[in-house]
């Protein structure tokens, strides 16, 4: 079992086990159900479905994985072209001074489109600070993605109406929540599946020891996708940790664990979607690492001369998850040029759109910092709030009053 | 709320029970889980043990393990997955073992709990009560006996509550429970064994509020959790010689009650608080200040805080050093010129 298929041992049970209510007829405690040991370590050689060069990878590569049909493929292809369209348009309208900060996810496109394209509607996904392009393909408006990230409040969209949680932005803080929701949702007998996203930096955090291993106890439908980008900021993964791979680290929690080339959208796509299947049917949790690179810096404060070079760059760049299944859908003759046309202009429209709502300021209200902290208003900060009321209205005074001046 | 289900209150509705405060927080507990199927209860060891403190005794038995359970011993993933649940709609009710174990929680309590609804705009709140049985005299090793409350306070987005007797306990942590905002509700561990006749379900003043235990003319002498008892055997010993103490029980820490502090102090012109905790950055110098800021006019003498010493928390035989005594609170007060 040491080459190929090694986490074949996890295979997927269509019926899976019994749902909770019959865990209970049968008398089990449903908190602590019996599963499957899970001993068996991920594939060192990542699993592949696509080549750099485009081919379809057969054996034991694979993993026991099959590669997804065409129209799976090319709606993958489509989406991750409008997320480098506009993760491209955002990083330069950050240049021009329109946002705060910007963590671009360019490079990164197999392991967020083809996660966040695996879960369904009805799930749950909790995402970090890296994954606006996920969020994108989730359905959310790009101003409402990036009203945190131009400063207009810390969050801008809607977590119920699209089922995703506030971008995280301490580290791995959100894993546990996805499991507290999963778990939520088992004990209600909802079929839904919970996804988190985290970095290789993260899962040196003891949050992500703690959902790793709650979520395995309490066999939550929470699937963790790990983008081993190989750099947390400016640290890389050989300072995070001494296991083979990250997905190595599954074993120990008792939960399966995949180690995937996080440039190949396909293989993403297909291990995510086998591991959302799993979760539904009761399967419990999943750790997934993708391996991938981030090609831009952390942000556009960050100098990543200091710590790469330029060589590793170039070396990533003829990796790129686009390319890689752009030749494979040519290949195939799946790519005509209507189609590609086609989403090209669907791209372009998604970035001239970007570029419009970012390009508006938005009308912020000072006053209603003070709305939203407690559900039930609290004598003392009303008073705060007067105060700052009464010193915006001195304020439009005084400008009124210099205004009147000017004007004579 | 639905009719009482309290075992020990149906049988003797018109006469009252003896109830300690660690079996009015189980009958809270138990009422709140009855009438609200949201509501779930977990923790470290509170499943078949029933809690170190037996506040949860009985209930995994009686409402099983899908509404009540032990969880693995990590109080971040606590936490971190009643965030989760109250994201879903769930009611979680947990429970922190010791205060000092709640530290590893931290981040989550600071980052996420507080700080959710407003980074939703209200869209999302976190209906969620973190438990933590709080403060020494128990005789307790390192660890067991801290007062963390005014790191809980100092984070906006926190509710904290501190009950000092069994009623107050039974009828805020229903009202911590049914509150859509997430609350710290502190539990005072010296007072666990306490006793009070009761009739169940009662219903105190409401969570936020202080109240005047003790009327009095001379001087307003704040305490919460176990200093309420100091303050009150503090004005016995004062009345004897002729002083008149008015007590009050702040009960919520956060938010402050001033306008019943504030109506009491500009009553007595003399003010003094009263906590375990050490007092540099302490719950006491808010309370200080915020009396004086608001009242400074109304006062004869300068607001004092009677407090544990600034270091950190003794070993059981030295505690009852460290923690303030009725002795302490009126050699204190002595320390005021009381002939202006």
């Amino acid at each position: 079992m040491l080459s190929g298929p090694r986490s074949r041992s996890f295979t997927l049970d269509r019926d899976g086990p019994p749902a909770l209510s019959e865990w209970r007829k049968m008398g089990y405690m449903s908190l602590n159900v019996e599963h499957q040991s899970t001993r068996t370590l991920p594939s060192e050689k990542p699993i592949r479905l696509l080549d750099n060069a485009g081919h379809a990878v057969h054996g034991a590569a694979t993993g026991g994985f099959e590669l997804p049909g065409g129209d799976v493929l090319l709606d993958l292809y489509r989406k991750m072209v409008i997320a480098r369209r506009f993760d491209v348009q955002v990083t330069a309208l950050t240049r021009q001074g329109r946002l705060a900060t910007y963590p671009s996810a360019y490079g990164q496109e197999a392991c967020e489109i083809g996660g966040i394209a695996a879960i369904e509607a009805r799930d749950w996904f909790f995402p970090t600070y890296r994954d606006s392009i996920a969020l994108l393909t989730r359905g959310i408006e790009p101003g409402d993605i990036l009203q945190s990230f131009r400063g207009d409040w810390h969050n801008g969209y809607d977590q119920y109406a699209h089922r995703c949680a506030s971008q995280a932005t301490p580290l791995a803080t959100q894993a546990l929540h996805a499991v507290g929701l999963a778990h939520a949702a088992r004990l209600r007998h909802d079929p839904i599946v919970t996804m988190t996203y985290l970095g290789d930096g993260a899962t040196s955090e003891g949050d992500a020891h703690e959902a790793f291993n709650f979520a395995a106890v309490w066999q939550t439908p929470t699937i963790f996708l790990v983008q081993n980008n190989q750099f947390a900021i400016s640290v890389p993964l050989s300072r995070q940790t001494r296991a083979a791979t990250l997905a190595d680290k599954a074993v120990g929690y008792g939960m399966p664990g995949f180690h995937v080339d996080g440039n190949d959208v396909a293989a993403m796509y297909a291990v995510t979607r086998a591991a959302v299947e799993r979760g539904r049917a009761g399967g419990g949790p999943t750790l997934i690492e993708g391996l991938t690179y981030r090609i831009e810096a952390h942000t556009n404060s960050d100098d990543p001369t200091r710590y790469r070079t330029a060589r590793d760059v170039e070396h990533w760049k003829r990796r790129d998850p686009i390319e890689r299944l752009e030749k494979y859908l040519v290949s195939e003759g799946a790519l005509s040029e209507q189609i590609r046309a086609e989403i090209t202009d669907a791209a372009e429209a998604v970035a001239a759109h970007t570029r419009d709502v970012m390009t508006t300021e938005a009308e912020l209200d000072p006053l209603e910092l003070f709305d939203h902290v407690y559900s039930r208003p609290r004598p003392a900060l009303l008073e705060q709030r007067a105060r700052l009321e009464a010193e915006l209205a001195d304020a439009a005074a005084a400008h009124g009053a210099r205004s009147a001046g000017a004007a004579r | 709320m639905t009719a009482p289900t309290t075992e020990q209150a149906v049988p003797a509705a018109s006469a009252p029970t003896q109830f300690t405060m660690a079996a009015a927080l189980n009958s809270a507990l138990r009422d709140a889980m009855e009438s609200d199927d949201r509501v779930v209860v977990y923790g470290e060891d509170v499943g078949p043990l029933g809690g170190v403190f037996r506040v949860t005794d009985g209930l995994q038995e009686r409402f099983g393990d899908d509404r009540i359970w032990d969880s693995p011993l990590a109080e971040s993933g606590i936490i971190g997955t009643a965030v989760g649940m109250a994201m879903y709609g769930m009611r979680p009710v947990v429970e922190m073992q010791f205060d000092a174990f709640s530290y590893p929680a931290f981040e989550q309590m600071v980052s996420h709990v507080a700080k959710m609804r407003n980074r939703t705009k209200g869209r999302m709140s976190l209906p969620m009560v973190v438990r933590i049985p709080c403060a020494g005299a128990i005789g307790g090793v390192e660890h067991h006996s801290d007062s963390s409350e005014a790191y809980w306070t100092a984070t906006p987005g926190l509710t904290v509550v501190m009950p000092s007797n069994p009623a107050d306990a039974y009828s805020m942590l229903r009202e911590a429970i049914d509150s859509d905002d997430p609350v710290v509700f502190m539990e005072p561990k010296s007072r666990y064994w306490s006793k009070a006749p009761l009739t169940l379900p009662v219903t105190t003043a409401p969570m936020d509020r202080a109240v005047v235990v003790r009327e009095g003319t001379d001087v307003t002498l704040m305490g919460y959790g176990p200093t309420v008892r100091t303050a009150l055997e503090a004005a016995d010993a004062a009345a004897a010689e002729g002083l008149s103490i008015e007590v009050v029980d702040l009960r919520s820490l956060s938010p402050f009650d001033d306008e019943t502090v504030g109506a009491s102090v500009r009553k007595t012109s003399r003010a003094a608080v009263i906590h375990e905790a050490a007092q540099f950055g302490g719950y006491g110098a808010e309370v200080a200040a915020r009396v004086t800021e608001r009242n400074f006019h109304h006062l004869a003498a300068p607001v004092l805080r009677i407090t544990g010493f600034d270091i950190p928390y003794p070993s059981p035989k030295l505690e009852e050093h460290h923690l303030p005594t009725p002795d302490r609170v009126l050699a204190a007060l002595d320390t005021w010129e009381w002939d202006v």
